[in-house]
């Protein structure tokens, strides 16, 4: 990206000018290294957002920002719907909701010395991973109702894990406000055996080691010490989610002009936030986020049963669950002014910090817990919301690494089955159903994680907690 | 296009890089057979098209306001019968009479052993949707395709 259009604030913040037809500024967070490394359709894209109907205060990117389609991934932006705010199905994304779930298991690296593989195996034969798998689980229309309206908790009156796990997942695990009425009968049937499936392409289930602490008393409020075995589940909304994004970006593209939006790009398809069309994306889109929940509780009911096999006295209990790729109603301040806004997180995830009302009263006083993924072979973080400047960014931060290479270019350096044998060496198992899939998901496609995370850590937007290292990853 | 031999142009179906996603696009002597290689590429996207056989036939109607949006009216229908079907698509036919397209795919049953499916197709979007003839009377039609 050529950095000569924006204002460097600080090492870690660059400024875009409001310009032309831009009612905001842009704000860039990263090294300048970070920045420059990254696409120049991010700052088009994130220059296009920071045009659209009642956005507030400034369009943001993370520092893992990359190229998406309508908002960058890694990009935030709030909208007022008393100033004629948008809301927006490409500011989204196509998986909505999808995030990181982490658990604990109170195990240590050398107590899977003798049962590893065996455990790597049972993991990928028990969570239906990649294209053309099916979860054991088939929803009639009532069900699926229910899904769609109680998400996680759903899940776990189902018998799909335990109560307290609800306490530890973003909105008690229900999305308030889904409306199942807003879903197409094309995306029921795109989910109708999807329950309980991580998906592909980025998508994994990974056992990891604590590597590193930063924060002691933090990782020791949220139950991480060194040397600790956890597992993470990075996974989404899965087909129902995708033809939400579907259906809506076309209608919202078409409607635009019968709402008087005039769009920079097509591709930032949206419609007023108060419309009928905005509030059935809303509905149908909150019962996506609740499918994303049920998902994941689903997927750790299974991880718990493969433990349970190989370490009967592990509970596995529930650190955090966060979404990266939302619209969320919340209050923020704007000029000392309390606000309710519509914030899109779309590649961003949610980093309320200490004393946040809406936060479960577990991480009252720390903030909670950003789980920032890593890629096959490289380390991923557990961040926590900041301290001093809650509101920055609207209380966003990162959530990967971000692509620095396409699929197209990493396919041409890298072949999966060289990959697996080279990660195995380094003692990571990895198992996934498509060699292909795990060269276009190659830890060198992506951008140093550890970059990302610092820049996100020094610019205020979470704080560092804790490295983890994979030791193995179920690639979808 | 007076001049031009629309014979010479070969129809193709090519991937071009996107961020974290991929671009799709067909080109061909005609909108309909650049609607058939941008299907193609589709499939490419996801697996090698060659060694799909061509067990079951799906139909496919859309209708749309314009051009481009007929383009992702036709991906989208083809990622909704790969997906609640389980199928990959190696064969595509088109039929367009001014926004209204006919089409069917031919297919088989997704096979990870054999096909090793790299991504599971989201959705197509808006991005760089693009659907034109060209000076030299060759279509192109193209679009982001989020996996």
């Amino acid at each position: 990206m050529d950095l000569s259009p924006l204002h460097q604030m600080s090492s870690w913040e660059w400024r875009l000018d409001p310009a032309g037809v831009m009612r905001v500024p842009a704000v860039l967070f990263g090294e300048e290294g970070l920045i420059a490394e990254m696409d120049e359709k991010v700052l088009e894209q994130i220059r296009n957002v920071a045009c659209l109907p009642g956005i507030v205060g400034a369009a943001y990117t993370m520092p893992d920002a990359h190229w998406g389609y309508g908002f960058p991934i890694g990009g935030v932006a709030a909208f007022d719907p008393d100033e004629g705010g948008v809301v927006s199905a490409g500011g989204v994304g196509f998986d909505i909701s999808c995030g990181v779930r982490t658990l604990l298991t109170g195990l240590k690296p050398d107590d899977l010395a003798g049962c590893k593989e065996a455990l790597a195996d049972s993991l990928f034969r028990t969570i239906p991973a990649g294209v053309g798998s099916t979860g054991k689980i088939a929803l009639d229309e009532i069900e699926m109702n229910r899904m769609l309206e109680g998400g996680a908790r759903w899940a776990v009156a189902q018998g799909y894990g335990r109560a307290e796990d609800l306490d530890r997942i973003e909105e008690g695990g229900c999305m308030p406000g889904a409306e199942p009425d807003a879903v197409s009968h094309r995306a029921r049937q795109r989910q109708r055996e999807e329950m309980g499936t991580l998906g592909s392409g980025n998508h994994y289930l990974e056992v990891q080691e604590v590597s590193a602490i930063s924060d002691d008393a933090v990782a020791k409020s949220f139950g991480l010490a060194r040397g600790d075995v956890v597992i993470s589940i990075h996974c989404g909304s899965r087909g129902l989610g995708h033809q939400i994004g579907t259906d809506f970006l076309r209608e919202m593209a078409l409607a635009a002009p019968a709402h008087g939006i005039t769009l920079p790009d097509l591709e930032l398809a949206c419609a007023p936030i108060r419309s009928e069309l905005g509030q059935r994306y809303l509905g149908a889109m909150r019962a996506g986020i609740n499918c994303a929940l049920a998902n994941r509780q689903i997927i750790t009911h299974l991880t718990r049963r493969v433990f349970a096999h190989f370490f009967p006295d592990t509970a596995l209990p529930v650190l955090f669950d966060v979404s990266h790729n939302t619209c969320k109603e919340e209050e923020h301040e704007i000029s000392g002014e309390r606000r309710r806004l519509f914030i899109h997180r779309k590649g961003a995830t949610r980093a309320f910090g200490a004393g946040h009302p809406d936060l479960p009263p577990t991480f009252a006083a720390t903030g909670q817990p950003v789980f920032i993924g890593g890629s096959m072979g490289t380390s991923s973080a557990i961040m926590v919301g900041p301290t001093l400047r809650p509101e920055h960014a609207f209380a966003s931060s990162c959530h990967g690494a971000g692509r620095r290479l396409s699929r197209h270019q990493a396919l041409k350096q890298w072949h999966g089955r060289a990959l697996v044998d080279e990660l195995r060496q380094r003692g990571i198992i990895i198992k996934s159903p498509s060699m292909r899939g795990v060269a276009e998901e190659a830890p060198g496609a992506y951008k140093d994680i550890t970059a990302v995370v610092e820049a996100a850590h020094l610019a205020g937007l979470s704080r560092k907690v804790a490295t983890l290292e994979p030791l193995i990853c179920i690639k979808g | 296009m007076q001049g031009v031999r629309l014979s010479s142009i070969e129809p193709h179906a090519e991937l071009f890089p996107h961020g974290a996603d991929v671009g799709v696009r067909g080109i061909g002597p005609t909108r309909a057979s650049a609607f058939e290689q941008a299907a193609l590429a589709l499939t490419l996207a996801v697996t090698d098209p060659t060694g799909i056989s061509s067990q079951h036939a799906v139909e496919v109607t859309c209708e749309a306001p314009d051009d481009a949006f007929l383009l992702l009216d036709w991906l989208n229908s083809l990622i909704y019968e790969m997906a609640v079907r389980r199928l990959v698509f190696g064969r595509f036919a088109v039929s367009i009479e001014g926004h209204r397209l006919h089409g069917r795919a031919w297919g088989e049953p997704v096979d990870r052993a054999r096909h090793m499916p790299a991504v599971e197709p989201k959705g197509a979007t808006l991005t760089a949707l693009k659907v034109e003839a060209r000076d030299d009377g060759a279509w192109v039609a193209q679009c982001i395709v989020d996996v």
